[in-house]
């Protein structure tokens, strides 16, 4: 079905000396292996073991918000001096996990990486879950969720429009975009395994139902000419968005004037912690998927080791980060400054920056030595303890920012609360819930990607 | 009641003659007996069932055959079902006709009237809302208040709108009614009378009020064996005692701190507590401003254990113990040339001869104050040292006693203990004062009290001493009432209710002079015997002008000479404490536990330590490092075989081996506020050492209790880091008055600011009004009144221990307090800090929906209908000054609270923030006011809450467009500095900086 134009390109751009795909695939077995998650595996015991823990904990989110709308914000943790806690903590951080998915399938497909191929259709998933994750808390983070809609633009009898000054509209704007970006980009991808899925189907609600979101493709050389083209421009719209959201996400904290905040560093930090996080979480999801699916074909030891990488070198952008905040602090002879850093590193939250310190930069050293990134088991401890130190880095940010400022007198400890935490949980839950639905409905590998990738010699017969 | 008789008549029941009985009870009694009522009849067990009784010869139903039950059940059916058929009455809303005197719609009438505290008045104007009383102002002609209030004035209107108020007569734990109530009385007072009063005791509260004192001479005349005892807990009897010791006679002084160069305090608070308080912080202050240029500034040292509001003025602090405070002035008068005794040397010898040096420089205009707490020697002492220095009638004027009953009060408690244990009292009747709870436990008047035959109370509450009496009676409260009482300097305040007693609340007036065998309202007493003091027929006239001034003009108390002529020298000095000592205080914002159910008052920070919520045991840190405890461990304190367990607090500034202790809380019956919180300290004392004890024993109990402050939850390190002197140079300026002679603009010199314009940006042009406040450091004195009065004014809401632990206090006006140097005892300094109005404001550009935005009058404003709730602002704002409702925190359930309301200022709901608004609906009432005249505002005509009730008058505001404004001038004062003006925040609120007059001598050393 794929035009042969493509797959004369794919054996051009091969990847060097190790395949991204495992020998002895032809289009054949590619789709049958994949579509068969959905459509032959059913209900595999790990599948519905998980679901139920998953869905108990997004249960548990919805009645924590909705005692949070019966009672106010202040079941949480917060307070005056620390106004803001689990709540945009978990915000910065969920929206920086999704960065990966967009790189992956933007940048990567701008660059020309074969190995995304693979990985790309579930961290565009991720993404899209993580996003929607971010999106509950600068919702139901305010005191009046129910008027949160004046933060957007629209005319009513008030004739009052947002304060276009303020970095949370731009957040709420950077945020949206990207939110429907990642939603119609990654649709647009699924459209082609969609008819796959659609053919492939034996049950007629299968058939109907993929039939339906496949917007009857039909794989001519017209439509893949669209699609080719539909696919380029999303990829050049995310680009920049990619570089973009964190960047509005670190204004919040760069424009305001709180020591620990306002720094200039922030935009291009909070970027490289993003893509350090999204590709943490990427690993974090692949490793088990690719076991459990027994998926090790598709998504290799080289794709893993590429992601290593990735996050061996933003994680040097994170540290250096870290380093010319201590610095400047150091170098501007501002006394807040000052203080700001010696609270963050000996004060009532000392303990949260050197865990930082030791998540973030130094446990992921050990990710230089090839040996590592070939330990499945080690790589998964190691995105797991950056996914903690990323979190981390927020906390500290936030938290230990607020909590000692100018004035002595108004500093206060902040301490989560159980509605802090189940918040935090359930997000996590609602996100893994979420991607069980999606492997359980939805191709979680690029069929028709993973099969441009066939070596000439092994594309065998079609189907 | 009538009508039940008739209605039972229907039954087919004879009812019983009863008037027939009493006629026949009528002819029984001969001679003089006349009756004023039927009920005075009933001094028989009948007749008293009777009364009683709320349905008399109802049926009961051991009596009922079947037929009158039947037709019973029926007539019970068909009245029910009658009760729908009732028309309810029409109501109709109509405008007056006739308009009430100077009622003018929606502007707050002011009436004046009078705040009672410890017996004493200091004159108020209370602000009236539609009849309504909302808010407490100062009178400034009144000489205890010129215009100021403290703390509890302004807690005062919550107080009167306290659901938990008590709200009905209860005879013997059920609800009764004041009629009975009456008919009781008159029972026992006729009993009484005719044993010459035999049996028959008052326990008031201290009394200066003439009509009552009056109306107590008659009573006591009438009956003379009847006797008056007095009990108040937060009172001095050191200076009632120490008046008589060193005058030989009760005697009342008070003081005159404008013309003192240099004063010594020995362990006194007067700049805080005691009638008066308010006026010396005022004069004291007004010695310590140095543009007056004329005089220098005053010289101000203390001697004490627990660093109190008093001490944090202090140019020289010692923290001793309060033995030690006797020592010193022994020592001191010694050296000043009193024949006294002397304990030895101590290690402030040297300290005492400098002091004493400086007092005689400035002989006559030097002053020492003995603190209310220290014995009776120490006042007598004070009073010889102060006319040794010629200070008698110039810095202390002393007058005739202002106390009806000038008896040291825990003499005359024990003396009705010991005469009820004798079997002398059978009758006690209880006039506002909680015995039960405040007396020392050793008098074991709960005990002594249950034995009364019958026990009356009146009281706001149903308290400790209520609950367990046979009549409780509620008390009207000041606001509610006529009447009068004497100011500090004697002036005869009068207090004029500014609503019907909201729970038919009676007075100690109308009780006495049931008493006396006149029954009458308050105000008819009240009025006649004013009528009968007077006796002039311009009488009404005068009282008119009286109650418009709030005080009768020229009733000050006469100064009288008063020669020392006691033998201090036979009075042996007290051995010295040897082990760990503790000192009893009434708490800074409850006292004795009266206002423990004042939810505003609970809320306040206490002065100095920043605690709410509780008590606590105030230990030094060098001690609490000896004894291994820290803030917020449970100890359990000692003292005999008496022991409370207390969570320690460590208090910089306290004497070393010393606990200080408060009293008023642990209290079982004070309302829903106040009930079960804190510890009852009160337990420790004995009457033999009411206010500090020797010998302590302190052991660890394992345990924690969280103590709850506004500022700096965690300890000593903190404190240390807080306190940095690099930060506080941003926050808080201070320098001695020699430095600031030789620099006047040092406070600038403190920060690196930008040069004035450093700006890409053009200002913003205030052409308009241009409002802006100036704070003056050098006079505050940190007691909180402004942060009480802004609760009062903005409606803020109370929000409980549990929210101002997660650091959620609504406040929004907070005095910060700083100190420095050595822990042990360091200097304290207050800051209030308001909403800065920054000219450029961080808060604004970071709030996505414009809820706060600049007005072009330079207020920051918050809108609260617009606000969502993301608490931007808040993160950031330097100075933290924004409030969250993080919960609905306003109650708008209790109906109590509604006319409490200032109705001018929106009551906020959840979700929203809110923060000081430099009081926008006073700056806009005068706005309006001026543009009806087609004027501009006129200085000093909008006065915001925190300035107006200032004791001291730190706060000026105004518009700083105006050059000649006091709040301009202030600012174009030398010592003006904004806090963190590096940030170019420009904020609107600015501070004078805080001057020093050390004694260069004791500098050096």
């Amino acid at each position: 079905m794929p035009p042969e134009k493509l797959g004369s390109e794919t054996t051009t751009v091969a990847a060097g000396p190790e395949p991204v795909l495992a020998p002895g695939h032809n289009y054949a077995t590619i789709s049958d292996k994949i579509a068969a998650v959905p459509l032959e595996v059913g209900w595999p015991r790990f599948w519905i073991v998980g679901f139920t823990i998953t869905f108990s904990i997004v249960m548990m989110l919805l009645a924590t918000i909705t005692w949070l709308l019966a009672r106010g914000v202040g079941i949480w943790g917060i307070n005056i001096p620390v106004g803001w806690g689990f709540d945009i903590i978990n915000f910065v951080w969920w929206i920086g996990i999704g960065h990966a998915g967009t790189l992956i399938s933007a940048i990567l497909l701008l660059l020309k990486q074969q190995w995304r191929m693979s990985i790309s259709r579930s961290a565009e998933a991720m993404t899209l879950f993580a996003v929607a994750c971010a999106g509950i808390f600068p919702l139901l983070h305010t005191g009046r969720p129910w008027l949160a809609y004046w933060m957007l633009p629209i005319p009513t009898v008030m004739s009052m429009w947002p304060q276009p000054r303020s970095p949370l509209l731009w957040d709420v704007f950077a945020v949206s975009t990207y939110g429907i970006i990642s939603l119609v980009f990654w649709y647009v991808g699924l459209i082609p395994d969609l008819a796959t899925m659609r053919d492939k189907a034996r049950s007629r609600f299968g058939q109907v139902a993929y039939g339906a979101l496949a917007l009857g493709w039909r794989g001519s050389a017209r439509h893949w000419n669209h699609y080719e083209m539909a696919t380029l421009i999303l990829a050049g719209m995310s680009t920049p968005l990619v570089l973009s959201v964190h960047t509005v996400v670190s204004f919040d904290f760069a424009i305001s004037l709180i020591p620990g905040w306002h720094t200039t560093i922030f935009p291009p930090y909070f970027v490289a912690g993003a893509i350090y996080s999204g590709f943490a979480m990427v690993l974090t999801l692949a490793i088990p998927l690719r076991a459990w699916y027994k998926m090790q074909d598709f998504i290799t030891m080289k794709h893993i080791d590429n992601m290593c990488k990735v996050m061996l070198a933003t994680g040097w952008i994170v540290a250096y980060g870290y380093l010319m905040e201590a610095f400047m602090s150091w170098y501007s002879g501002n006394f807040w400054e000052l203080f700001m850093m010696k609270n963050r590193a000996t004060g009532p939250y000392g303990w949260s920056y050197w865990m930082l310190i030791l998540f973030n930069v130094l446990i992921p050293q050990v990710l230089w030595l090839k040996k590592a990134r070939r330990n499945v088991a080690l790589v998964f401890i190691t995105a797991i303890i950056i996914n903690i130190g990323m979190w981390l880095e927020r906390f500290v940010i936030i938290v230990t920012s607020l909590a000692r400022d100018f004035v002595p007198s108004s500093w206060g400890m902040y301490y989560p609360t159980k509605y802090d935490w189940s918040m935090f949980i359930g997000t996590i839950g609602f996100f893994l819930c979420l991607m069980y639905v999606f492997v359980r409905l939805l191709p979680a590998l690029s069929i028709f990607e993973i099969r441009t990738i066939v070596p000439r010699a092994e594309k065998g017969g079609s189907h | 009641m009538r009508g039940n008789q008739a209605k039972f008549n229907i039954l087919g029941q004879a009812p019983r003659l009863d008037l027939a009985l009493i006629r026949g009870r009528l002819e029984g009694k001969s001679g003089q007996q006349y009756w004023r009522s039927l009920e005075e009849l009933a001094d028989t067990v009948e007749f008293q069932a009777y009364i009683e009784d709320e349905f008399p010869h109802r049926e009961g139903l051991d009596r009922l055959d079947r037929r009158n039950w039947l037709k019973f059940l029926g007539a019970s059916l068909g009245l029910a079902g009658l009760t729908a058929c009732t028309r309810q009455p029409l109501e109709k809303i109509v405008p007056y006709v006739k308009i009430p005197e100077e009622f003018s719609g929606n502007r707050p009438l002011f009436y004046a009237t009078a705040h009672m505290l410890g017996g004493y008045a200091s004159g108020i104007l209370a602000e009236s809302h539609y009849g309504r009383p909302t808010k407490a102002e100062g009178n400034p002609e009144h000489p205890s208040s010129l215009g100021s209030t403290d703390i509890f004035a302004q807690a005062s209107l919550l107080a009167m709108y306290d659901p938990d108020r008590s709200q009905a007569v209860f005879h013997e734990g059920r609800i009764s009614n004041t009629a009975s109530f009456w008919a009781a009385l008159t029972v026992i007072r006729e009993k009484h009378a005719a044993a010459k009063g035999a049996g028959l005791r008052m326990l008031t509260e201290t009394i200066t009020s003439p009509s009552l004192i009056d109306t107590m001479k008659l009573l006591l005349e009438q009956m003379p064996q009847a006797r008056w005892h007095v009990w108040d807990a937060v009172t001095s009897d050191g200076a009632r005692a120490g008046a008589k010791l060193a005058f030989g006679e009760p005697v009342s002084h008070h003081y005159r701190l404008e013309s003192a160069n240099a004063i010594l305090s020995l362990d006194s608070d007067f700049l805080y507590l005691g009638p008066g308080a308010v006026r010396y912080a005022r004069d004291f202050a007004g010695r310590r401003k140095p543009e007056t240029g004329k005089a220098r500034m005053s010289r101000f040292y203390v001697a004490e254990v627990h660093p109190t509001v008093t001490s944090s003025l202090a140019d020289h602090r010692l923290a001793v113990r309060s033995s030690e405070v006797e020592a010193i002035a022994r020592s001191l008068a010694a050296k000043l040339g009193v024949a006294v005794e002397t304990s030895g040397t101590s290690p402030y010898d040297a300290w005492i001869a400098t002091v004493a040096k400086d007092l005689e420089a400035h002989k006559g205009a030097s002053l020492v104050v003995a603190g209310d707490q220290q014995p009776a020697i120490v006042h007598a002492l004070a009073h010889a040292i102060n006319e040794k220095l010629g200070n008698a009638g110039k810095t202390v004027v002393y007058t005739e006693p202002l106390e009806g009953n000038p008896t040291p009060h825990l003499d005359s408690l024990r003396e009705l203990a010991e005469d009820i244990n004798a079997g002398k009292v059978e009758t006690l009747i209880v006039l506002s004062a909680n015995p039960v709870f405040t007396a020392p436990p050793d008098l074991k008047i709960q005990d002594a009290y249950m034995k009364v035959k019958n026990r009356i109370h009146l009281g706001l509450y149903r308290d400790e001493t209520g609950n367990i009496s046979h009549w409780h009676v509620p008390q009207a409260h000041p606001l509610e009432t006529w009447g009068d009482a004497r100011a500090h300097d004697g002036t005869i305040t009068t207090i004029q209710p500014l609503i019907e007693p909201l729970y038919g609340g009676k007075t100690e007036l109308e009780m006495l002079a049931a008493l006396t065998g006149k029954q009458g309202t308050n105000q008819a007493l009240w009025k006649r015997y004013w009528r009968n003091r007077i006796k002039s027929p311009d009488f009404e006239n005068q009282l008119q002008k009286t109650l418009h001034d709030g005080f009768w003009a020229n009733s000050a108390a006469a100064a009288r000479q008063m020669p020392v002529k006691g033998d201090l020298k036979s009075v042996a000095p007290a051995p010295p404490a040897s082990g760990i000592e503790i000192t009893f205080r009434p708490d800074p914002t409850v006292l004795d536990g009266r206002f423990a159910n004042n939810g505003w008052l609970q809320e306040l920070p206490k002065p100095i330590t920043k605690i709410t919520w509780d008590n606590a045991a105030h230990i030094a840190p060098s001690t609490a490092e000896k004894l291994g405890v820290t803030t917020d461990d449970v100890i359990r304190l000692k003292l005999g075989d008496r022991t409370v367990k207390a969570p320690v607090w460590v208090t910089p500034g306290q004497a070393r081996d010393t606990v200080t202790v408060h009293l008023g809380y642990g209290r079982k019956r004070a309302g829903n506020v106040g009930d079960e919180i804190g510890f009852d300290a009160n337990i420790l004392r004995s009457w033999r050492n009411p206010w500090a004890a020797d010998g302590a024993d302190i052991g660890k109990t394992g345990n924690n209790y969280k103590l709850v402050s506004t500022q700096t939850h965690n300890g000593i390190q903190q404190i240390r880091e807080a306190d940095a002197g690099a930060r506080q140079r941003h926050l808080v300026r201070v320098a001695t008055e020699e430095e600031f002679l030789k620099e006047p603009d040092f406070a600038r010199h403190m920060s690196e600011d930008p040069p004035a314009g450093f700006s890409m940006y053009p200002g913003f042009e205030y052409k308009g009004y241009s409002w802006g406040m100036a704070i003056d450091l050098n006079a505050c004195t940190g007691c909180g009144a402004c942060t009480i009065a802004c609760q009062a004014e903005n409606n803020i809401s109370v929000v409980g221990k549990d929210q101002v632990l997660r650091g959620r206090e609504m406040h929004w006006i907070r005095v910060d307090r700083y100190h420095q140097g050595d822990l042990d005892n360091p200097a304290a300094y207050s800051q209030p800090v308001t909403c800065m109005h920054c000219e450029n404001a961080s808060c604004e550009p970071v709030c996505p929906v414009a809820a706060t935005t600049h007005s072009e009058e330079g207020l920051n404003q918050m809108v609260y209908n617009r606000c969502i709730g993301t608490r931007y602002c808040s993160n950031n704002c330097p100075y933290k000054v924004r409030r969250f409702n993080f919960y609905l925190y306003a109650d708008w359930d209790t109906q109590s609270y509604h006319p409490l309301r200032n109705p001018d200022v929106t009551v906020r709901s959840r979700g929203v923030m809110e923060k000081c608004t430099y009081c926008i609906q006073r700056i806009n009432y005068a706005k309006i006011e001026a543009e009806k005249e087609d004027r501009r505002v006129r200085d000093g005509e909008i006065v915001t809450a925190c300035q107006q009730v200032c004791p001291t008058e730190a706060i000026q505001f105004g518009d700083i467009n105006d050059k000649s404004s006091k709040a301009a001038r202030w600012k174009a004062d030398s010592r003006n500095y904004g806090m963190l003006t590096d940030l170019q925040m420009r904020p609107r609120t600015t501070y004078l900086a805080r001057l020093q007059n050390p004694n260069p001598e004791l500098e050096k050393g």
